[in-house]
């Protein structure tokens, strides 16, 4: 009896095991299909731009509070920490240096994960159900080419400009709250930025880490949305594991970046 | 089974019995794990996928039980993507050509509507255009009557067979609505368990001796199909319940 509930339990671990490998396998060969339909979209560049808009330009709102308040809050706290060794003149250094190492691409990767990327499955998903895909197949346009790859590649562009937006305003904040409420001198503020920060290793790697989650969060977003369970159920089983595969992965992807572009 | 050229051919069977699976092998979007499929010649599956998609444009259209109309595009739009998406033709003779499909399904006046403003049976019809918008030699009906009103259903019987005829098209049904169906059809073909059971005119199959076809063209509770779905004896089932 003990023997046998065992053998089940393990025979269940077997089947998700391979499930799982499934879905990777399935998702990289989603993938290469994108890769291979981006042509297309030289034939049609108004698919793009009316992507662009709606992944980009309607996450541009929550982007720029949020950086707002990310810089504010962030000058606050380096002010209370820097004050006590006498180096609050540093403050601009503390705060432009964690938003374009750190915060800028891993907040606006999280922020987009939620804001668009759970869009794009559910849109996605309930075209899959209510069989807008497969019409679109039998009248021989190929969906991939049509709906997912336009989409894929606005994710991957407008990740990266989302992200230097987040990242001017979020400094922006930072240099309203030092000098208007901490009594910084402007000039202080932005010559010790200049000094300090450098344009490749600074900027430059958090450009590169916000191409690389863009990528892998509109990834997860089109395949989970293609590849969801079309009832209403599956399809919102879909849109959180978009939210939280797509955020895992740029707090993973984030630590392994950092080791490689930072560590000594 | 033969689908033959300019007929209106039925598939009929209960729910379940893999007629809208049989649809999506003829149109290549399954594959078959045995048996082959040949359309205008051709083996669907044995074609690469750019002949395939040039196979499903010469030759196919197919209409959705949902209508699968794109919800992000207005009615005109719907019926002028296939156009704007393989023809180069210019706008003026796509606004002809648009207006010209709505019209023979009655629906010129409703080309600013957006598809979700559109009744079940309007989507069907502007599908139906959609369809027919770069005149196929074969059209594949997913269910078209489900879940209309007598009205609707009446208009779908007529321009299915008024089609057929007028563009010497190629019409497959599937459908169990028994009467609507043996109206228009040429052929049927009657499948159950993925197995074709009868086949002929509607005039033969309703002199049918099978028993299993008598119960699906009657519509009959019990028969050869049970009522009840499989189960232990009602008594196993109550007397298990209070041993418990």
């Amino acid at each position: 009896m003990i023997g046998e509930k065992f053998g089940d339990k393990l025979q269940a671990i077997g089947h998700r095991t391979l499930n799982r490998f499934n879905r990777v396998g399935r998702g990289s060969l989603f993938l290469w299909q994108i890769l291979l339909s981006l042509p297309y979209i030289m034939q049609r560049p108004v698919l793009l731009v009316r992507q662009l808009y709606y992944v980009g330009v309607q996450t541009l709102l929550i982007i720029l509070v949020a950086g707002l308040f990310v810089g504010m809050v962030l000058a606050l706290q380096a002010y209370i920490v820097l004050v006590d060794f006498g180096a609050e003149d540093s403050i601009s250094l503390m705060v432009s240096l964690s938003i374009l190492r750190e915060l800028g691409p891993v907040f606006t990767g999280l922020l987009f994960a939620g804001r668009a990327g759970s869009a794009l499955t559910a849109e996605i998903g309930l075209m899959k159900s209510t069989e807008q895909l497969s019409g679109m197949e039998m009248m021989a346009v190929n969906p991939m080419q049509y709906i997912i790859a336009p989409r894929f590649l606005a994710g991957v562009i407008a990740v990266p400009l989302l992200t230097s937006i987040f990242m001017a305003i979020a400094i922006l904040g930072g240099f309203f709250v030092a000098t208007e409420m901490l009594g910084i001198y402007e000039g202080v503020f932005w010559s010790q930025m200049q000094v300090n920060v450098d344009f490749y290793s600074d900027l430059m790697n958090g450009m590169i880490k916000s191409l690389v989650f863009g990528f892998v969060i509109v990834w997860i977003a089109v395949f989970e949305g293609y590849d969801c369970i079309p009832t209403s159920e599956g399809l919102g089983q879909a849109t959180t594991r978009t939210v939280v595969h797509g955020s895992l992965a740029v707090l993973g992807l984030d630590f392994i970046l950092t080791a490689l572009m930072f560590s000594v | 089974m033969d689908i033959e050229r300019g007929k209106v051919t039925a598939i009929m069977g209960p729910s379940g019995t893999g007629k809208t699976t049989l649809l999506k092998l003829i149109g290549g979007q399954l594959k078959p794990d045995a048996g082959t499929v040949h359309v205008d010649g051709e083996n669907v599956h044995k074609l690469s996928q750019t002949a395939l998609y040039n196979l499903r444009r010469r030759t196919m259209g197919m209409l959705f039980q949902s209508g699968a109309l794109l919800t992000d595009l207005s009615v005109y739009d719907n019926v002028a993507f296939p156009l704007r998406e393989h023809t180069k033709l210019p706008e003026v003779a796509i606004h002809h050509l648009v207006l010209l499909k709505l019209e023979a399904v009655g629906l010129r006046g409703a080309r600013d509507l957006m598809p979700a403003e559109l009744s079940g049976g309007m989507a069907r019809r502007v599908a139906l255009a959609r369809a027919i918008a770069l005149d196929p030699q074969m059209i594949m009906f997913d269910e078209p009557f489900t879940g209309q009103d007598p009205i609707s259903m009446g208009v779908l019987v007529k321009l299915i067979h008024d089609m057929n005829y007028a563009l010497g098209m190629t019409s497959v049904v599937v459908s169990h609505d028994v009467g609507e169906t043996s109206s228009i059809a040429d052929f049927i073909y009657v499948i159950s368990d993925g197995k074709v059971i009868q086949s002929g005119t509607p005039m033969e199959l309703k002199h049918s001796k099978s028993a299993w076809v008598q119960q699906f063209l009657g519509g009959v509770a019990d028969g050869p199909v049970p009522f009840h779905f499989a189960a232990a004896p009602l008594m196993d089932d109550l007397m298990q319940g209070e041993n418990q």
